[in-house]
């Protein structure tokens, strides 16, 4: 796998986050968080369960504004705009910063109807255009081969993995610059992970991707950077063949190392 | 315990063995009820159900004919009551589910009350009827558009079918409220993280899953509307009428309200009671029938969101 630096074109899609704090319920679950995410390449976010790396990635899309209590401080900018300024609407934010979910979650509806959803309710209606972005996207999940003759029938036929990659088209469906994946392949076999990664290593060519995972060797296969958090502070942000071959900071050896977490 | 021994006492524990018989005679014991009740009303009205009983209208004091118009007048009274509550219903249940603040004061009110709505006597929502819609609403009506003259300011089909549209409303809530609850947070998340609103979350996505348990509300509601009788006293059932209503403020018959009428009113009883037995026959089929067809949509709902072809 090439992990070779990026070119040097302005790669679109940057995340820059600046004093990020969350709080649930009144209660500091995160923060201050500052880091830049790079546009176009894959950033991991690792670190052992109720760190905040879930929380931090809810926040780079605003979805943690649908739990109750939670309260967001700080800022994050997406190619230099902030999303969380005044005026600033959380619905066109996540148009550009998609997400995939720990759990496959398809809708109880066609295949089709899955990947059209985020252009339809976005506005979309002409049946041509809307066939063309559904097949473009499910081709770029690498899922065409596998559904292209059952696109009427329900995504809960499918497989846990192909559902996950179908969450994966709806996702792309609605050509965001970012994608946020919370452990997309947590719950899917070797095989079906190992699916998932080379899909998530060849969408850093045209998204930003950040990704929490568990697993160290995911991290240090699909990754460009990572992040290690512990109990809600971010530790350290390298390249990933820093992080895992000579991090800084002890805790982030430890943890790489196995010795705790 | 390690090495203890795997058998029982080899007897039958008495408790489970209690348990066992006295949920089971209990369940008999409402069977037996049940049977009774269906095979008496089968085994009188069965021979008078014949279609010129199903198609004409009631004559000679009661004594003959049909009730055609009870029938019609019970399915009208059950449609615009349906039309009435589940629209209303269903918008009271996605406030308090998904707009409201669950732990606000007013909603907590508005739950009490609802709850509440539920537990008045049928016969109050009658009364409440006769005073609200027909006196003020009718009367109004007629006061502002008609220059006095008596034409909603009456007992009514409109009128009886809101009312009773109002005794069913809570069941159609919290059926409604509880679908909606049902429906999983991962769906609503990829909605919003597609760039959805919240309303079109609700549209799309919500409310379609939710659709299921929302027609179970409205089963509950048909069956409950179709016999009761008490809110439609005051607000628009008539003793007797020779013709079908053909607008919403004519009077109409209903069919529990003419089971009682021919069980007390007849000048004849041994004319009326094959009768009254074949018109309470008519009433459960009648039931049966609306319950029965929205079971039919609802199952078919499922299985389309399960993802079954069949």
């Amino acid at each position: 796998m090439n992990l070779a630096v990026k070119t040097t074109e302005a790669p679109a899609g940057s995340l820059e986050v600046s004093d990020l704090y969350v709080y649930y319920s009144g209660k500091k679950a995160m923060g201050p968080v500052t880091l830049t995410i790079p546009g176009k390449q894959v950033t991991a976010l690792i670190g052992p369960s109720g760190c905040g790396k879930s929380t931090f990635l809810r926040s780079l899309n605003r979805m943690n504004e649908m739990i109750p209590g939670c309260k967001v401080e700080g800022e994050v900018r997406l190619d230099h705009e902030p999303i969380y300024g005044p005026g600033v609407d959380a619905v066109a934010v996540r148009r550009r910063i998609g997400m995939v979910f720990q759990k496959s979650n398809p809708f109880p509806k066609s295949i089709y109807e899955n990947v059209a959803y985020g252009l339809r309710i976005g506005g979309m209606n002409d049946r041509s255009e809307l066939g063309g972005r559904v097949e473009a996207a499910i081709k770029q999940a690498a899922l065409w081969e596998e559904v292209k003759d059952r696109m009427h029938e329900s995504a809960l036929g499918l497989s846990g993995g192909q559902q996950q990659r179908l969450c994966i088209a709806r996702a792309l469906a609605v050509a965001p610059d970012v994608i946020l994946m919370d452990e997309p392949a947590s719950a899917l076999d070797p095989i079906a992970t190992a699916h998932i990664e080379e899909l998530i290593h060849e969408l850093a060519r045209d998204y930003t991707v950040v990704i929490v995972t568990h697993n160290m060797q995911q991290a240090a296969r699909v990754s460009h950077n990572t992040a290690f958090f512990y109990m809600g502070d971010l530790i350290e942000f390298d390249r990933t063949e820093v992080i895992f071959t000579k991090p800084k900071q002890a805790r982030t050896e430890d943890y790489i190392t196995g010795r705790f977490g | 315990m390690k090495g203890s021994s795997l058998k029982g006492s080899g007897r039958p524990r008495l408790g489970d063995a209690v348990v066992w018989i006295a949920t089971g005679l209990a369940t008999l014991l409402i069977l037996i009820v049940l049977a009774i009740i269906l095979i008496d009303v089968i085994r009188n009205g069965a021979p008078r159900l014949t279609l010129g009983f199903l198609v004409q209208a009631p004559k000679d004091g009661m004594t003959a004919g049909g009730i055609f118009p009870a029938i019609f007048g019970t399915v009208a009274l059950v449609l615009l009551m349906t039309l009435a509550a589940l629209p209303a219903g269903v918008a009271t249940a996605i406030y308090l589910r998904e707009y409201a603040n669950p732990a606000a004061f007013a909603t907590r009110i508005v739950r009490i009350a609802v709850n509440n709505l539920a537990g008045v006597p049928s016969i109050v929502f009658g009364l409440f009827g006769l005073g609200f819609f027909v006196q003020f609403a009718g009367g109004g009506i007629d006061k502002l558009f008609y220059g006095g003259q008596k034409v909603f300011g009456q007992p009514a089909l409109v009128w009886a079918a809101l009312t009773m549209a109002i005794l069913t409303l809570p069941v159609v809530i919290v059926a409604t409220e509880e679908a909606l609850a049902a429906v999983p947070r991962e769906v609503r998340y990829a909605s919003a993280a597609l760039g959805a609103t919240k309303f079109q979350t609700i549209l799309h996505v919500v409310l379609p899953q939710a659709l299921p348990g929302i027609l179970t509300g409205a089963i509950l509601a048909i069956s409950r509307g179709a016999g009761e009788v008490a809110p439609i006293l005051f607000t628009g059932a008539a003793y007797y009428l020779p013709k079908l209503p053909h607008t919403l403020h004519d009077q109409f018959m209903q069919l529990g309200y003419h089971v009682y009428v021919l069980a007390t009113q007849s000048p004849d009883v041994d004319a009326t009671r094959p009768l009254l037995y074949a018109t309470v026959l008519v009433l459960l089929i009648l039931t049966f029938a609306l319950n029965a067809t929205a079971i039919v949509v609802r199952s078919r709902m499922r299985k389309k969101l399960a993802g079954s072809h069949a």
